[in-house]
């Protein structure tokens, strides 16, 4: 049966203005992440390079076989613990320089902010590195500093230890990406309506009380948005650590993330051959893990949190 | 009353200096004393690291080493270039398809918008076996190309998302006053909507590219060659070979920190406003 429809004539220009961004987008990041994804369930064989289905065997092996399972498991409780620092020290802290900078009438403001919020834009090179000189015991800067404020004997050369590698890396990245929450935190805070904050002021609701109840709660959406990007940066995490203690993670894989271990496990290391196959069963993994963080944000943590119009 | 009230909003003002002088201080003494002790003698930096450098300790050895031995100036150039081209394949690109997705109902508008938004949220880099493969065989791999491929991929999807928020505002009138006179789609979307999202494009071109700039892993990956080498991944290596002369590593953070600085001074009135004003939700 034939329906003769009137039809519009096509639109080429909507192709025109639609087409460059979809190819750019779905050759180089949707297509080659789908590969990726069927890679991982690929095996190729060491001795005659031939490559075959293995179902699968990559997963089970890297969460499984002592060999693979014990780093990998151990990468991923570390990412865990680095994305617990980045909570409990940078949003809190975060918050807190948001609220002050939002004071009224309080001046010398865009000076703290700027200050505040430079280390985002440096590399994690240079993050790395000039926070591996401060803390080496061979230039005395930050012994010197702990001297000057009486703690000289908590001196530890803190990134060469296996106990207090993972937590200052932790901190060094929270010192890089204070900023981010602190801006979007300052800017929802500005969204507050003065009406809000008056009638709350005549119900003698103020100061410390007024920031937990009112505020606060007005600003939660936002506090959702930084945790989901904390969560997505800091599971995707690599730079950090490979330029301050390089591709084998040290000491002995205490900082080890996810980011590293698949960029060794697909670039090999030292003795061992790179093994896309398994790399490519690491990266799925890390998908998944982004994946549900998000879906989790998106269908609970964002439902449930009640936007008010501001 | 009134009094100590005043002087308790006063006291409290204090505190919050002391502790927002305090975190200022935190963020910007490691960037400092990098800079301060690169144009200073070895003998200075270990003996007094917190000191502003006199006319005995000046010494910017240092910085002649890295410009002699590193190949800085090319790696600054990789750099440059890539993050420009990059930035404008995202800007045109990205505000190509905003225009089209917020301008124009088609069937499958909402679904192409879900499409790209998906890649806010995926980092690109879990897709690196993928990327390696395809580079390797369309022979990209060392090109600057590969990298800018990779940065413009990666950028589009909050562009777009950023963009077509602002495109929306963009008064009808004026479009179909343009239609009116006869102008093609294409003049509309070039003559008249692009000057009126600078703004908004200026704010795109600040969060793109800082990422790209700082970004380590792909250029380690899809180009490690001297000749592609972004200054990220210079300085990186530099640093890794000559991890005992401190004069050059530390000349080599001062210089790979003083452009972002010159930039950050330049724009950050522009980040600034960006952030604050709900770009990113």
């Amino acid at each position: 049966m034939v329906i003769e429809r009137k039809k519009k004539p096509f639109r080429w220009h909507v192709l025109v203005f639609l087409g460059p961004a979809i190819i750019v987008y779905t050759m180089i990041m949707i297509l080659p992440l789908a590969e990726t994804l069927r890679f991982s369930f690929f095996l190729r064989d060491t001795s005659t390079q031939v490559v075959s289905f293995a179902g699968l065997e990559n997963y089970i092996k890297l969460f499984f076989d002592p060999y693979w399972a014990k780093p990998f498991l151990n990468s991923l409780w570390n990412n865990c613990y680095f994305f617990l620092i980045h909570m409990l020290v940078q949003n809190p802290i975060g918050i807190l320089i948001a609220a002050l900078l939002s004071m009224v009438h309080l001046p010398g403001r865009k000076l703290y902010r700027t200050a505040i919020f430079m280390p985002t834009l440096l590399s994690f090179v240079v993050v790395g590195f000039i926070w591996k000189l401060m803390l080496s015991p061979l230039w005395g800067v930050s012994k010197g500093l702990m001297k000057s404020v009486g703690v000289g004997s908590w001196y530890l050369p803190f990134l060469g230890k296996e106990e207090t590698a993972l937590t200052t890396l932790s901190l060094i990245s929270v010192w890089q990406f204070i900023g981010i929450p602190m801006m979007l935190i300052y800017a929802a805070l500005l969204s507050v309506p003065d009406e809000v904050i008056e009638a709350a002021e005549c119900d003698g609701v103020t100061g410390i009380s007024q920031f937990f109840r009112i505020k606060l709660v007005l600003i939660l959406p936002t506090i959702g948005i930084i945790s989901i990007l904390t969560f997505v940066g800091n599971f995707n995490a690599f730079d950090l650590i490979y330029t301050t203690q390089g591709p084998l993670a040290g000491p002995n894989f205490s900082t080890d993330l996810l980011g590293t271990i698949l960029y060794r496990t697909f670039y090999g290391q030292q003795l061992q051959p790179g093994d896309p196959n398994m790399g490519a069963a690491i990266a799925t993994v890390m998908f998944f893990i982004i994946l549900t963080g998000v879906a989790i944000y998106l269908f609970f943590i964002q439902r449930k949190l009640t936007r008010y119009e501001m | 009353m009134a009094i100590s009230r005043a002087r308790r909003n006063r006291m409290a003002e204090l505190g919050a200096h002391i502790i927002l002088l305090t975190f200022a201080m935190i963020a910007l003494f490691p960037v400092l004393l990098i800079l301060i002790n690169s144009v200073k003698t070895k003998k200075a930096i270990f003996r007094q690291p917190l000191e502003f450098p006199t006319s005995e300790t000046l010494d910017l050895v240092g910085y002649a080493t890295v410009l002699q031995q590193g190949n800085f100036p090319l790696y600054f150039w990789n750099s440059l270039f890539v993050t420009g081209a990059s930035l404008c394949l995202i800007l045109l690109f990205g505000a190509m398809a905003a225009y089209a997705l917020s301008e124009y109902k088609f069937r499958g508008n909402r679904l192409i918008g879900l499409y790209m938004a998906l890649g806010i949220m995926i980092p690109i880099r879990l897709g690196t076996v993928g990327i390696l493969r395809l580079m390797v065989a369309t022979d990209l791999v060392n090109t600057h190309w590969a990298l800018i491929l990779v940065y413009t991929a990666q950028g589009l999807p909050l562009a777009i998302f950023i963009l077509s928020e602002f495109m929306s505002t963009v008064s009808s009138d004026l479009k179909s006053a343009g239609r009116i006179d006869g102008l093609s789609e294409y003049s509309i979307f070039y003559r008249l909507v692009l000057p009126l999202i600078r703004p908004a494009m200026a704010t795109v071109a600040v969060f793109s590219m800082i990422p790209i700039w700082n970004d380590l892993w792909f250029p380690l990956i899809l180009a490690p060659a001297e000749h592609t080498k972004t200054l990220t991944l210079g300085a990186q290596v530099f640093v890794g070979q000559y991890s005992n002369n401190w004069n050059a590593i530390l000349a080599a953070m001062a210089l790979a920190v003083i452009p972002v600085l010159i930039l950050y001074t330049l724009f950050s009135r522009q980040l600034i406003r960006g952030l604050t004003s709900g770009a990113v939700k």
